[in-house]
């Protein structure tokens, strides 16, 4: 028995036929070809599978894709791209905050969907907010730089 | 002083915009028609023999294309010690070890075949303890020994479980303990941890009806792979092509030979489709390779005046169930079993025991963090007997240039200062000014413990690099050194845009290894990229400029040694209409006439290490390092008393690079490797049941550090004494970052409440027992 949802993803309406058993993880990266999202673990403990729905980051690899119906999703691709790109990536690159790369676009979208809600987060406040997203290579430092910077560039902007 | 343009400049990463795009592929992100799925069927058992294998249900089953067994892959695959097939043969070794492999149409229905499966299995006895294997009558992990191909600097014993002894004898160290005013002895312990890649081992493998072999890999070494995968299945080299996109983190762990031969034989068994295997994380824990255990045991003789006169040293490696990688860390931890430090006297035994566990592999560092930690704890206990401080200590018996290594090898006068980073560190944490050690109930402590590594590889290990000149002046660099995160080819970018004096912006490093295309490199290891493809990479940037003025020379009419490479042109320095735009030379020159001249530019270089000997098989004695990068490391603790918990305030390193490539990059390498090693410190431990089963084999229960784990502040002082072999003098430092957190972090909690620990990881129930125990003898 499959089923047919419907959600917008990265600003493109999709319709799917999916298992009710599939993963969110696997529809995006199989069916929808967005492979930025990694896979990492399976059961929700790196954050390397980060996506958000509606604004808010989940772990792709613990969400029904049938629980995305209706839903708003946001995959790295979506947010910017090497000719635009959005001011969190731009500062991953300039502050070193990337190295092996594979932690990295979950990393960014927990780290956008802190700067929406809270646009001056503390340093404690950004660490909890990637405290789902495991990182082996950086030691998150230039991570906690990187969101600072992109946190001051965007309040900047918003002014 | 040399002015630099582009080295020692913050180059951003060239390969950080598709990495925060999500557009940079890995080898899971990879599609190919008609691409099948793997699972594995494990052994729930440490060590059994394998009476039966019934796969007929699970072939049955519609989409799948080949069920592998052991017997019909009897090959045996290896870099140092060739001890282990692809799949269990006649009896498994580990929990966790693949019996038979499934490919099929999709991984659900590969999952399901693998559960159609029956195997019998007659349990063994088992062995899990490192001691316990070396006694007689242990049972025996490998009978047959004996039979096994290996390197000719690794000594096994067949009859025992023993993959490799190696000895170091130095001076006398009996005369040695004689002349000491003071003798400590003290036993040292660290347990099997795993690297945590945060992407999983993967590899898709294709063998054509052809006999083409086709590999993608998360490899660091596409030419190794390459080597032991033809070696091992007796396959021509130039029949085998290995790509290597980007890896999500190595660590050591995807160095050598890994899953790569198990694709191959299933995709040869599905008729040449192209099949994945993507290692889900539980397996990445318990079936692929994981770091050795340790324990150590050393003796230490000294006078009161702080000289050294001997030490005594025993390090056992917890191989587990294969040794392949094993053998070589014992090795390397057996040369450099001293620490940074002139010993007169030196007795060492450095032995590589199999287990029941999981096998050990490279894990940064390689071996010398298990062993730092018992030599850097070792000198502070030491100090504290004769009443010196541990500083002072360290600095009576550094090895600075000039002074003799446990090998026997004078350290060049060009040699990193280990005394510099000693003293450099001290300060940084404030060694030895009065401040107050309680701090609202809590107290605090310093610590400080050196390290120096060196590469462990064969040698006569060799790089090469390839620079491409193309149409429009700009020039590609292919080397086959992987990006796994370290950096290595924006660096290598840095020195071509210096050696040519060209915009970094003009210049390409190749992002896929390919080795039907790229230079030979040996492997992306031991933290020899930027010392090895660094120096391959400038003789073929030389290489290039040579081409380019020998054409031009013609043309111009002028002699080649007044002719300048920079700004994208050659041309004679302070005459104008002496001058050739690069892009001019790419293809040919051409004379006005029209006539041609030279031909495509391709820069080739190459590099193999220097004067590296074999090491005397029962004295070590030899020269085993090409480089040695020596360091320290500080930390600052603060315990609670109460809970036994410990928070590192801050972290100081100092590492004689000899000189920064790229600050940020550098940064980078030791900021992660100092919290990788606070992760080891305090958290990362597998722990086994009775039967040898891991029960921690998930990142719930196996915890690696988090953004709020970190220290309060890092502090990293770069020393830069050049070493003149080296480009630019620069020495690597990759390991290095992570290889002394444990001890300095142990010294600094004995300093804060007197509690003395020997096992890693510090857990609050170690340090809170320790506080116990200490307020019981009071």
């Amino acid at each position: 028995m499959k089923k047919e949802i419907e959600f917008t993803i990265n600003g493109e309406r999709r319709k799917l036929i999916v298992k009710p058993n599939e993963l969110l993880l696997n529809v995006i990266r199989e069916d929808l070809g967005l492979t930025g999202t990694k896979y990492g673990c399976g059961t929700g403990e790196c954050g390397a599978c980060t996506v958000l729905v509606d604004g808010e980051p989940v772990v792709s690899c613990l969400t029904l894709a049938v629980a995305a119906d209706k839903k708003t999703i946001t995959t790295i691709e979506g947010i910017g791209t090497s000719e635009n790109p959005y001011p969190l990536q731009l500062a991953f690159v300039e502050t070193g905050a990337v190295q092996c790369g594979f932690c990295t676009p979950g990393m960014i979208l927990s780290a956008k969907a802190l700067l929406d809600k809270n646009p001056n987060p503390t340093e404690n406040e950004i660490k909890q907010a990637i405290a789902g997203n495991l990182c082996r290579c950086t030691g998150y430092v230039k991570i906690i730089e990187a969101i600072k910077l992109a946190a001051e560039r965007m309040r900047g902007r918003k002014r | 002083m040399v002015k630099y343009s582009y080295v020692g400049k913050d180059v951003p990463r060239l390969d950080a915009i598709e990495k925060v795009t999500g557009t940079a592929l890995y080898t899971g992100d990879l599609r190919f028609p008609g691409m099948l799925h793997t699972k594995l069927l494990k052994s729930p058992y440490a060590h059994a023999k394998i009476k039966k294998i019934d796969t007929s249900e699970a072939e049955k089953l519609p989409g799948v294309r080949a069920v592998l067994t052991g017997e019909e892959a009897p090959y045996r695959f290896g870099i140092y010690m060739s001890d282990k097939t692809i799949l269990a043969i006649d009896k498994v070794r580990h929990v966790g070890e693949p019996v038979v492999a499934v490919a099929a149409d999709t991984e659900e229905i590969a999952e399901q075949a693998v559960e159609l499966i029956k195997v019998e299995y007659e349990e063994l006895p088992a062995v899990f303890d490192v001691r316990k294997a070396m006694e007689e009558g242990s049972p025996l992990v490998h009978e047959n020994l004996s039979e096994y191909k290996h390197a000719p600097f690794v000594y096994p014993k067949p009859g025992k479980n023993i993959a490799n002894h190696f000895k170091l004898r130095k001076g006398d160290v009996e005369r040695g303990f004689r002349e000491a005013d003071v003798v400590i002895e003290n036993e040292f312990y660290q347990p099997q941890v795993q690297n945590v890649q945060m992407e999983t081992h993967t590899s898709i493998g294709q063998w054509l009806q052809n006999g083409q072999i086709n590999v993608w890999t998360s490899a660091q070494s596409p030419f190794a792979v390459r080597h032991l995968l033809g070696v091992g299945l007796g396959v021509p080299l130039h029949r085998i092509n290995v790509v290597v996109p980007y890896i999500g983190g190595g660590f050591g762990g995807k160095a050598g030979l890994h899953w790569e031969p198990l694709v191959v034989l299933l995709s040869k068994k599905a008729g040449g489709r192209p099949v994945k295997l993507v290692m889900t994380r539980e397996e990445q824990f318990y079936t692929t390779a994981v770091r050795q255990g340790f324990y150590g045991r050393i003796k230490t003789g000294v006078k009161r005046d702080g000289k050294i006169t001997a030490m005594e040293i025993l390090y056992l490696w917890d191989a587990g169930a294969y040794a392949d990688y094993g053998v070589n860390i014992t090795r390397a931890a057996g040369y450099s079993c001293t620490g940074p430090y002139e010993i007169p006297n030196i007795k060492c035994d450095s032995i590589t025991v199999y287990t029941n566990h999981p096998y050990g592999t490279a894990y940064r560092g390689f071996g010398h963090p298990e062993f730092h930690f018992a030599t850097e704890r070792q000198m502070d206990l030491v100090a504290r007997e004769i009443g010196m401080d541990p500083v002072e200590f360290r600095l009576k018996n550094a090895a600075v240039p000039g002074r003799i290594t446990a090998t026997g090898e004078k350290l060049r006068e060009d040699a990193g200062r280990v005394d510099e980073c000693i003293k450099a560190v001290a300060e940084a944490i404030g060694w030895g000014k009065k401040e107050p050690k309680q701090v609202g109930g809590k107290l605090r402590g310093r610590g400080i413990a050196a390290l120096w590594k060196a590469p462990a590889m064969p040698s006569f290990t060799s790089s090469s690099a390839i620079l491409k000149l193309n149409e429009d002046g700009s020039v590609t660099l292919s080397i086959s050194s992987t990006e796994m995160g370290q950096g290595t080819p924006t660096a290598l970018a840095q020195i071509v845009a210096e050696e040519l004096q060209m915009p970094i912006e003009k210049i390409k490093v190749v992002t896929k290894r390919e080795t039907d295309f790229g230079p030979y490199s040996w492997q992306t290891v031991a933290s020899r990229g930027l010392f090895m493809e660094g120096n391959a990479t400038l003789d073929a940037a030389k290489n290039l400029k040579e081409q380019v003025k020998a054409t031009a020379a013609e043309l111009l009419g002028v002699p080649k040694e007044k002719l300048v490479v920079a700004e994208e042109k050659v041309f004679v320095p302070g005459q104008p209409d002496k001058s050739l735009p690069l892009a001019s030379l790419a293809t040919a020159g051409i004379f006005p006439d029209g006539r041609g001249i030279g031909g495509p530019v391709l820069g080739y270089g190459m590099y193999t290490a220097e004067g590296l000997t074999n090491l005397d098989p029962e004295t070590g004695q030899g020269l085993p390092a090409l480089m040695w990068t020596f360091g320290a490391q500080g930390a600052e603790v603060e315990v609670d008393p109460e809970t036994g918990d410990v928070r590192v305030l801050k972290m100081a390193s100092a590492f004689d690079i000899g000189k920064t490539i790229n600050p940020t990059i550098v940064k980078g390498q030791i900021y992660g490797g100092i919290v990788q090693g606070i992760g080891s410190a305090f958290m990362e431990e597998f722990i086994f049941d009775q039967k040898g089963k891991l029960l921690n084999s998930n990142l719930t229960d196996y915890k690696i550090c988090r953004a709020q784990d970190i220290p309060d502040e890092f502090v990293f002082i770069p020393i830069e004494n050049p070493q003149l072999n080296a480009p630019h003098g620069a020495r690597g430092v990759g390991e290095h970052p992570r290889i002394s957190i444990e001890p300095a972090i142990a010294n600094a909690i004995y300093d804060a409440v007197g509690v003395d620990l020997f096992e890693i990881p510090m857990s609050r129930e170690k340090v809170w027992l320790g506080l116990k125990r200490k307020g019981e003898r009071k």
